[in-house]
């Protein structure tokens, strides 16, 4: 052992790229069958009468939107964390047998809260808070694994030859300390079996079921901090950490600004956590809450921006790279729908515009041009960046990888055109009405008119979904590819016909 | 003055404070340059391109725990 020379160990990355992509095609397969349904409500039987329940919209969404969250983007978190954090911080895995000892301890218990979530919400058994479903039994075990996954980080921070942290290490401490804090404050929960009712029974209900420990208005206002904030440090913090590595490494230039990224990171911590509000306008919150939800959220543009735009100044004189890579296509339009993204979302946060989108399909809209045009691209760039270094092999195809940025950019314009449409027309819709006050439509008008944009959404969802699949089978197949000398990956990645 | 008032004042103070310091550490930034050991801010994106585990660091530890495979 003596002799080998020190390797980065890539073990762990692997794991998690494997459940990345697994339930990433779970999650978005999932998400295209509930864009039908809403087009086609038939496919709610898709299964028969007799399996309805298990095939409806309502039991299917939160499998969706967590298997997207918790699974899909999370997985990608774990894996780029596993492989970025030991080459900046120059220390391999290999070198702590407690540290290698807890990464896969993190992977295998990780996977036992993924089953556990999956088959409880098939089962019916939730919360019945958005994004935070899971019953306290799980509640419980996702907090062990997320300990455990913040003492591999900073066990691995704690042995680094690098003195100061790469601007993605801050990135990925700032996703830990805060959704460690969002999960445990928005999970507080009392399971029904320790509440006694008002004829003084005892014991009341199944024991794995649970009551929030918030009411009314409270538990909206904590619910949509952690909403909100679950975006800020899942879909927000943890990406901009990918994208400050792996555009300057695969491009092999310096960042533009590296004071901007420290700037638009304390920027971007200041801010993001007093957004929230702007889910509750014209709810019970107090007034002066919402206002400053709204006044958050529209400064919150300039650190966006800020980590934005010195990405796409990092491309300054190299923009050729955009049209010969399309590696670097993925990453400099993940950045540029976060820009889009990001400008958006402070747009429908402002009171008289959120009058309109409030409740519309145009949320909806935002949030996927948010996470399949940022989220998405960025996470599969990412693992198209690592699959050739994990593998010691070249991309297996990159007309193939074209293929799928130009039929999944498609899909993402499809998914958000058509819910801009439809979120308008269907604000527009709800507050229309004559002279004397009277509705102009009711519900069902507004569904009529939307279904064809319904249609279009499902098609760009399944654009998206295929382009998922092109980029799972040329994952897959560069496992096999021709193998590449280490002298071949030091910045762009290496990639067959 | 109710406890609703006394929030928002609280809030408003707090979000002055932290606007003061975000301010002041964009001159601080600017101004100086560097960090604390004089390593210039810009040369830390070296972190990120120069990250094969026999690459000398920015800014090392300590000289004792360069990786084996530098020593030879």
């Amino acid at each position: 052992m003596e002799n080998h020379p020190l390797e980065y160990d890539y073990t762990v990355a692997k794991m998690f790229m494997l459940t990345t992509i697994i339930l990433g095609i779970v999650g978005m397969l999932i998400g295209v069958i509930l864009a039908f349904q809403l087009a086609y409500p038939g496919l709610n039987l898709m299964l028969g009468e007799g399996l309805a329940e298990y095939t409806n919209f309502s039991r299917l969404r939160p499998l969706h939107t967590d298997a997207v969250v918790f699974g899909f983007t999370l997985s990608g978190i774990f894996a780029t964390w596993y492989y970025i954090g030991q080459r900046v911080l120059k220390v391999s895995m290999a070198e702590s047998k407690l540290l290698m000892f807890l990464g896969k301890l993190h992977f295998w218990l990780y996977l036992v809260v993924i089953v556990a979530a999956v088959v409880s919400l098939f089962m019916g058994i939730t919360s019945s808070k958005e994004y935070a479903e899971f019953e306290w039994p799980i509640d419980i075990l996702v907090v062990v694994v997320w300990v455990i996954f913040g003492a591999g980080m900073f066990g691995l921070i704690g042995i680094r030859r690098e003195k100061s942290l790469y601007i993605s290490v801050w990135y990925y401490i700032a996703t830990f300390l805060g959704i460690a804090m969002l999960y445990l404050f928005n999970n507080m929960a009392i399971p029904t079996m320790f509440g006694v009712s008002d004829i003084g029974e005892s014991g009341v209900g199944v024991w794995y079921h649970s009551v929030s420990m918030y009411a009314g208005t409270n538990d909206a206002l904590v619910q949509w901090w952690y909403g909100h904030n679950a975006v800020a440090f899942g879909f927000t913090v943890p990406i901009v950490a990918m994208i400050y590595y792996f555009l300057p490494k695969e491009s092999g230039q310096a960042i533009y600004s590296y004071k901007l990224s420290l700037l638009s990171f304390w920027a971007l911590m200041f801010l993001y956590l007093w957004a929230g509000g702007h889910h509750l306008l014209y709810s019970t919150v107090p007034d002066w809450l919402q206002t400053m939800g709204s006044i958050f959220s529209v400064i919150l543009i300039l650190p966006s921006w800020g980590s934005a735009i010195n990405m796409l100044l990092t491309m300054k004189g190299e923009w050729q790279q955009v049209a010969a890579s399309p590696l670097i296509k993925f990453m400099v339009l993940s950045s540029t729908f976060y820009m889009f993204s990001t400008l958006e979302g402070p747009i429908q946060a402002i009171k008289s515009v959120n009058a309109i989108a409030h409740f519309t399909d145009w949320i909806v809209g935002h949030v996927h041009d948010g996470t399949l045009g940022w989220v998405g691209f960025m996470i599969m760039a990412a693992l198209y960046h690592m699959a050739p270094r994990l593998f010691k092999r070249e991309i297996y195809s990159k007309s193939l990888m074209t293929a799928q940025f130009w039929i999944q950019t498609v899909g993402v314009v499809l998914y958000f055109t058509s819910m801009w449409i439809a979120g308008i027309t269907q604000g527009m819709m709800w507050r229309a009405h004559d002279e004397f006050g009277n509705l102009a439509y009711s519900f069902i008008d507004t569904v009529t008119v939307l279904h064809p944009y319904y249609v279009i959404r499902s098609v760009g969802g399944l654009l998206y979904l295929i382009g998922f699949f092109m980029f799972a089978y040329n994952i897959y197949k560069t496992m096999s590819a021709r193998k590449v000398e280490e002298s071949e990956l030091q910045n762009a990645t290496p990639m067959g016909a | 003055m109710d406890i609703a008032q006394l929030q928002a004042y609280g809030y408003f103070t707090l979000t002055i404070g932290l606007v003061l310091i975000l301010y002041g550490y964009i001159y601080h930034l600017y101004s100086k340059k560097k960090d604390v050991d004089g390593v210039d801010y810009e040369s830390y994106s070296n972190m990120a391109l120069k990250d094969d585990i026999d690459d000398t660091p920015v800014a090392s530890m300590s000289e004792d725990k360069a990786p084996k495979s530098a020593k030879k």
